[in-house]
């Protein structure tokens, strides 16, 4: 089941995993259903984690070891 | 005159100072090929300089070979500047070396030369340690200078591609006295921190000089050793650096690497769009099937009939088939039991016994024959015999003449010791009996002794 600790990628391989499934001949009508809704969930969950990271800032370590913001690229 | 003779330490002297003096000697430029090199522990090189005519023995002192970039050795063509000075224990003149370089090549491709063969023998290449790149990295550290054109690669690649990932700089001198140290300062950081799931080390395209430090055996070695997997785009596709070969996936370049360490969003995007399609598809194609399937049966159900005659057909293919499979069977059988028939036949006993019963009729006859000769024999045996007989039977005797004496009692009298005068005896002849009494009794002198 897609449960929220589950990271992006483990949900994404899941996701894979239930669209092969369910592309096998002979699956049960419960199964196909049950595989249907588990796919459904894992695959929001994909969505949700991509649209709420969110775009993260440079960051660069400077000489104490401490990360500040990098201010990127010159004349970007 | 003892006066004029001197010392040999004297004459060493001085021929080692006029040498020292002498402008030509006091530096000299020397191409050659290397021979006896030795490394001695305490850091000093010794070896000969050779060429076709000629050989000179040569040392490099610890404090000069301690900044060679590559390591001497045998066979190798270099060119030397020195000077030439007397070694005054051996009373040998040589070549005192400052500094040395490879002819030919530079001295920084013979050492990059080395480093990869020895790192390439020692393993550090092996495809087995290449650690795996993360698909989706959370936090990725980039090891290369603060400024310049790679990192704005990097950057720029990263953002576009995967801008979720968070993108740490530790910035490192790439070139110079200090690069080697700076980036194993950095490595270990990165190491220590817990925090980055990929390491980005890169440096813009230069000369072999510039990107040096990506050549040192420590860098390559602490790239090796990280914990978290190293992937490095330095320089240009056709610069492979010692680091390159160490790391767990090069790059052709910073921006290469860039691709490589992050997937593209909108590429799994559109990946998830097809599996949610994907997804929906298949379930309706099986619940449409089954949906088929079970309007199948309420139309069967609806016309019981169909049902039955095809059950009807269904049952004339079993009785068909039942009749050929039994058909088949019985000739089967048959065929078997014809076969063995034959086989029987020939192990019929009537032959053998017929053998044998001519063989039991020539027995017989033998046997016949056989006995019949015995018998012959035994026959003319018998009346040879008979005729023996004949001629021993007392009654033929008598008919010579002879006559046989019996007592009174009946028995034999064979000797006179059994007769006195006055007993009666009988005697049988041939053809009769005669009483007599016996009137005088003369016995021969042979037994009256």
């Amino acid at each position: 089941m897609a449960d929220e600790s589950m990271t992006f990628e483990t949900a994404l391989k899941k996701l894979e995993k239930v669209v092969q499934e369910l592309e096998k001949e002979e699956v049960p009508l419960e199964k196909a259903i049950e595989l249907y809704q588990e796919g459904m969930q894992l695959s929001k969950s994909c969505d949700d984690k991509l649209k709420n990271a969110e775009n993260k800032m440079v960051k660069v370590m400077n000489e104490e070891g401490k990360l500040e913001p990098f201010d990127d690229v010159q004349g970007d | 005159m003892r006066n004029q003779y001197i010392t040999v330490t004297a004459l060493t002297k001085y021929l080692k100072k006029k040498m020292d003096i002498d402008p030509h000697l006091k530096q000299v430029l020397i191409k050659g090929e290397i021979s006896n090199f030795k490394h001695h522990s305490r850091g000093h090189m010794y070896m000969t300089i050779k060429d076709q005519g000629a050989q000179i023995r040569a040392v490099m002192f610890a404090s000069d070979n301690r900044h060679l970039k590559f390591l001497p050795e045998d066979g190798m063509q270099v060119l030397i500047e020195g000077n030439v000075s007397v070694f005054e224990a051996f009373g040998q003149y040589q070549l005192y070396i400052r500094s040395l370089e490879p002819d030919g090549k530079g001295a920084l491709y013979a050492a990059y030369e080395q480093t990869k063969e020895k790192m390439e023998k020692e393993g550090y290449f092996d495809q087995q340690y290449k650690k795996e790149i993360p698909a989706f990295p959370g936090n990725i550290a980039i090891i290369t200078s603060p400024t310049g054109a790679a990192i704005r690669d990097i950057i720029s690649t990263l953002k576009r591609r995967f801008p979720i990932v968070q993108l740490t700089v530790i910035p490192v001198m790439v070139q110079g006295e200090e690069a080697v140290n700076s980036i194993l300062t950095a490595i270990s950081k990165v190491n220590h921190m817990h925090t980055f799931d990929t390491i980005i080390i890169g440096r813009g395209g230069g000369s072999i000089e510039d990107l040096w430090a990506f050549n040192d055996e420590r860098v390559a070695k602490a790239i090796f050793h990280s914990d978290i997997p190293v992937i490095s785009g330095i320089g240009h596709e056709t610069d492979f650096t010692i680091s390159d070969f160490t790391s767990d996936v090069r790059a052709v370049t910073p921006t290469g690497a860039a691709e490589l360490a992050a997937p593209s969003l909108i590429d799994i995007n559109t990946h998830l769009r097809q599996m949610q399609a994907t997804l929906t598809r298949s379930t309706q194609y099986i619940i449409q099937t089954y949906k088929n399937e079970l309007e199948n049966y309420v139309s069967n159900l609806q016309r019981p009939n169909r049902l039955f005659r095809e059950k009807e057909q269904y049952l004339d293919k079993l009785t068909d088939d039942m009749l050929h499979h039994l058909k088949r069977i019985y000739q089967n059988r048959l065929h078997t039991y014809q076969s063995l028939s034959i086989r029987f036949s020939h192990l019929n006993p009537k032959k053998q016994y017929q053998q044998l019963n001519e063989t039991k009729k020539e027995l017989t006859r033998r046997l016949d024959r056989q006995s019949k000769q015995i018998l012959q024999a035994k026959k003319q045996q018998l009346q040879l015999y008979i005729h023996q007989l004949a001629l021993l039977n007392p009654l033929e005797i008598m008919k010579r003449g002879y006559a046989i004496p019996y007592n009174m009692d009946g028995d034999i009298v064979s000797s006179t010791a059994y007769l006195y005068p006055g007993d009666d005896v009988t005697f049988k002849l041939k053809d009769g009996t005669l009483a007599c009494s016996i009137q005088e009794v003369w016995r021969d002198e042979k037994d009256g002794r």
